[in-house]
Parts: C-alpha cells; sequence; structure tokens
C-alpha cells in the first residue's frame, strides 16, 4: 500500500512505482534489482521457507507448518490430477511452483508497505506467456499436428466448424491476454481501491468539521481487506486452474 | 471491469501531472513516464529477476521439496497401512485364539459330562448288582426256611397221623378191650378214606 502520501495530495498508484534499489545493466538489458525484485524474492523464499524447512523433519506426525505444507501439496496435487488427469501430473511442480508463488507474493502484497508483484502486467503477462508456450511446445511435441485437433470440436458438422474454428483459434490466442490480464487487473484494482479509501480517511481527517466522518472509509477498507484476502488466494487458484485446464487441452487436444 | 474504480481516484487528483494514455485499459496515467504498470522501461529489471527467481523456486520444488512432501505422504500412508495391517492380523490372531479357547472349553466340558456320566452308571451298575445279590441271597434263604418250614410240617403232620394211629388203637382198645392191630388199621383207615 502507498507509503507516505502527503495529507493533501493521496497518491493510489504510488505504490506501484519501481524503485531501483541496485541499478544494473548487463549486455544493454536493464537488471536493476528492484523493490519488485525484492517482494519476489521474498515470495519465493517464503515458499521455501513453507515446503523446504518446514518439512526438513519430515515428520510421520507433523507439526503446524508441516501440515500446511502437506496441505498445500495435497491440493495442489489434486486440482491437477482433477483438471488435467494423470498425465497432467508431470507438470504438477510446475503448476505448484506457479500457485504458491502467486499466492504468497499476493498475500505479502496485502502486508501494508509491500510490494505486489502480481499487480505488474508484465510479470502476470509472463507467467501467462510461459504457460501458453508451454501448452503449445508441449501438445506439438506429444501429438505433433494432432495438436490442431484442439481448434476442431469433436463431432461438429462441417458447416458449423467453418464458423467454429476461427473463433476457436481466437479464443486460444486470446489465453495469454485473459489470463495475465485477470490476475494483474484484480491484484491492482484491490489495491488502488484499498489506497483510495485509505486516502478518503486521511483527507476526511484533515477537512474541517468532516473528521468524525473518517471511520466509515476505514471501515470500508478493512471490509474489502478481507475481500481482498480472498481474491488474493482466488486469483492464484483460478490461474493455476486455468494453467491445468490449458495443459489438458495439451494432453488430450481432441476433447 | 473493476478499473472504473480508478477514474474518479485519477480525477481527484490530476493537476500538474503530464496526462498521458496507457494500454488498452485506457487508465489515465499521472506520474513521470506514466502509469508504473504499463511502463516500459520498468519491464525488462522485472522479467529478468522474474525468470532467475521462479526458475530457481521451480528447480527447488521439483528437486528437493515435492518429492520430500511426497515421500511424507507416502511413508505416512504406508505407515498407517501397516499398522492397519498388523492390527487386523492381531485381531484375527485373537479371534482365532478365543475359538480354539471356546472349542477346548467345549471339549472340556463334554468330557466332564463324560465323566460324570460314566460314574453315574456305574454307581448305578454297582448299586444294581448289589441289589440282586441281596435279592437272590434273601430268596434262597427264603426258599430254604420254607424247605425247612415244609419238612417240619411234614414230620409234624408224620408225628400227627401215628400219634392219631396210637390215640385210635388205644381208643379201640379201651372200647372193645381186645389187642389192635395198627397196621391193619392204618390200612383200613386209609381205605375207608380213599373210598
Amino acid at each position: 500500500m502507498s507509503a507516505e502520501e502527503t495529507v493533501s495530495q493521496p497518491n493510489p498508484i504510488e505504490q506501484f512505482e519501481l524503485h531501483r534499489i541496485f541499478p544494473l545493466e548487463i549486455n544493454g538489458i536493464e537488471t536493476s534489482f528492484t523493490n519488485a525484485s525484492l517482494f519476489m524474492l521474498l515470495a519465493a523464499l517464503g515458499v521455501v521457507a513453507l515446503m523446504v524447512l518446514a518439512t526438513s523433519r519430515q515428520a510421520i506426525v507433523p507439526g503446524r507448518i508441516q501440515s500446511l505444507a502437506e496441505m498445500l501439496y495435497e491440493f495442489v496435487a489434486n486440482m491437477v490430477r482433477q483438471t488435467a488427469g494423470k498425465e497432467g501430473m508431470k507438470f504438477f511442480p510446475f503448476v505448484f511452483s506457479l500457485f504458491s508463488f502467486i499466492l504468497i507474493a499476493n498475500l505479502i502484497g496485502l502486508v501494508p508497505y509491500t510490494y505486489s508483484v502480481t499487480s505488474q502486467i508484465v510479470v502476470t503477462f509472463a507467467f501467462a506467456a510461459l504457460v501458453l508456450t508451454l501448452v503449445v511446445v508441449y501438445g506439438v511435441y506429444r501429438n505433433g499436428l494432432g495438436f490442431l485437433k484442439l481448434f476442431v470440436p469433436h463431432g461438429v458438422p462441417l458447416p458449423v466448424l467453418v464458423v467454429l474454428v476461427p473463433i476457436e483459434i481466437i479464443s486460444f490466442l486470446s489465453r495469454p491476454i485473459s489470463l495475465s490480464v485477470r490476475l494483474f487487473a484484480n491484484i491492482l484494482a484491490g489495491h488502488i481501491t484499498l489506497a483510495v479509501f485509505g486516502g478518503f480517511v486521511v483527507l476526511l481527517l484533515a477537512s474541517n468539521g468532516w473528521s468524525f466522518l473518517a471511520p466509515v472509509p476505514l471501515l470500508a477498507i478493512v471490509a474489502l481487506y478481507a475481500l481482498e484476502l480472498l481474491v488474493a488466494c482466488l486469483q492464484a487458484f483460478v490461474f493455476s486452474v486455468l494453467t491445468c485446464v490449458y495443459l489438458n487441452d495439451a494432453i488430450h487436444p481432441g476433447h | 471491469m473493476k478499473m472504473t474504480i480508478i477514474s474518479p481516484a485519477f480525477a481527484a487528483e490530476s493537476e500538474q501531472e503530464t496526462h498521458e494514455t496507457v494500454g488498452a485499459t485506457g487508465g489515465e496515467a499521472h506520474h513521470e513516464g506514466g502509469f508504473p504498470p504499463f511502463q516500459q522501461e520498468n519491464f525488462a529489471p522485472q522479467i529478468v529477476w522474474l525468470i532467475g527467481i521462479f526458475g530457481i523456486l521451480y528447480l527447488l520444488m521439483s528437486r528437493v521439496a515435492l518429492p520430500r512432501v511426497g515421500g511424507i505422504l507416502e511413508n505416512r500412508e504406508t505407515k498407517i497401512a501397516s499398522d492397519l495391517e498388523a492390527s487386523r492380523e492381531m485381531q484375527a490372531k485373537a479371534q482365532a485364539a478365543a475359538r480354539a479357547n471356546e472349542e477346548n472349553i467345549r471339549l472340556r466340558r463334554e468330557e466332564a459330562q463324560a465323566i460324570g456320566r460314566d460314574a453315574q452308571q456305574k454307581i448305578a451298575n454297582e448299586a444294581a448288582a448289589q441289589r440282586t445279590r441281596a435279592e437272590t441271597e434273601a430268596a434262597e434263604k427264603i426258599r430254604a426256611a420254607e424247605a425247612r418250614i415244609s419238612a417240619a410240617k411234614t414230620q409234624a403232620l408224620g408225628n400227627v397221623e401215628q400219634i392219631a394211629i396210637d390215640a385210635a388203637a388205644s381208643i379201640i382198645e379201651k372200647l372193645s378191650g381186645a389187642g389192635v392191630d395198627k397196621d391193619r388199621l392204618v390200612a383200613e383207615y386209609r381205605n375207608v378214606k380213599s373210598s
């Protein structure tokens, strides 16, 4: 959330600014360590702490954090198995990394003064592009030209196909956009809303005579925060479920 | 979409900054260089670090964490299954032992009953034998006594006849005054009696 807002000028998008902590450039590509990189690192470390450190004892009777790790594992494993089938389990580590990283990044982003990694379209688009590249590459590798059956639904008469195939192609091509924008827009909008309401609190407190109304947007923030917690988990889930669905298409293109 | 929420917030505070239309969402940006998520100079450093960090995360997950957690879960499952199996075996064993015990008890009870029956039988036999023996003895004694009595009776009856003969002879002698041949008397008597 926005850190230091001047009382006169609350700025709800200041929280998305990228600050170069260590400016760096390699081969003409800027690789500065930014606040975004810092929080990517924190999210990844959070996942590693949960999944690697907490399970190091490998107890038969798990402790609290270990059972959390196991729950996460089984949750994602069931999701992959149910959506992409047994064969989809070879992508389980990928889907798990994706889900846990996005989930932890979303949740960390909800802590005040932190940075939301997934509120950047470039990050979500990179994930979506990775998923869709994986789908296309694996689909072609596994099915060869049969992968194109993805665009020809089974058992549809020829005249309908003439209309349907272009629609299928367009829907396939729009997948990376819908996938990335969904996550990005949800997180971005949520954070902006929270910051705007926070700004209202500040403005009301600073105003003459209306400061008694300041608790109203504050209560709204509390309610919105609960909603944002839900959105943070839900969007991570939606992103990974759709990943599984697309991977299922790569595995069984003929429907 | 939710993005509409942004517009009033922007409108509320867009004074000094340069307006700039960004991206497909059409949101207004007002920071130097534009709306941060759409600033292209921010793309490269984020992608580079994302690839690095996510790559390492993926390797850690697929090589270390997930096999380990999977192993833990599998271990637990096999442990639970083997424990259940062991307990089932124990239960079966206990049930078999209980059945054997019951069978044993039944056999012993039958044995005890047989012994009881035998003992009863033996006692009954003995008692019966003793009774028959006592009865035969008694019967023999009775028979001997009856024989003795009948002998005594015949003897006594014989004596009575002699006494009667003597008495008759002496009566006749007294009455007639003549001597009496006893043998003839007896024969005459027999003669009279039989006719």
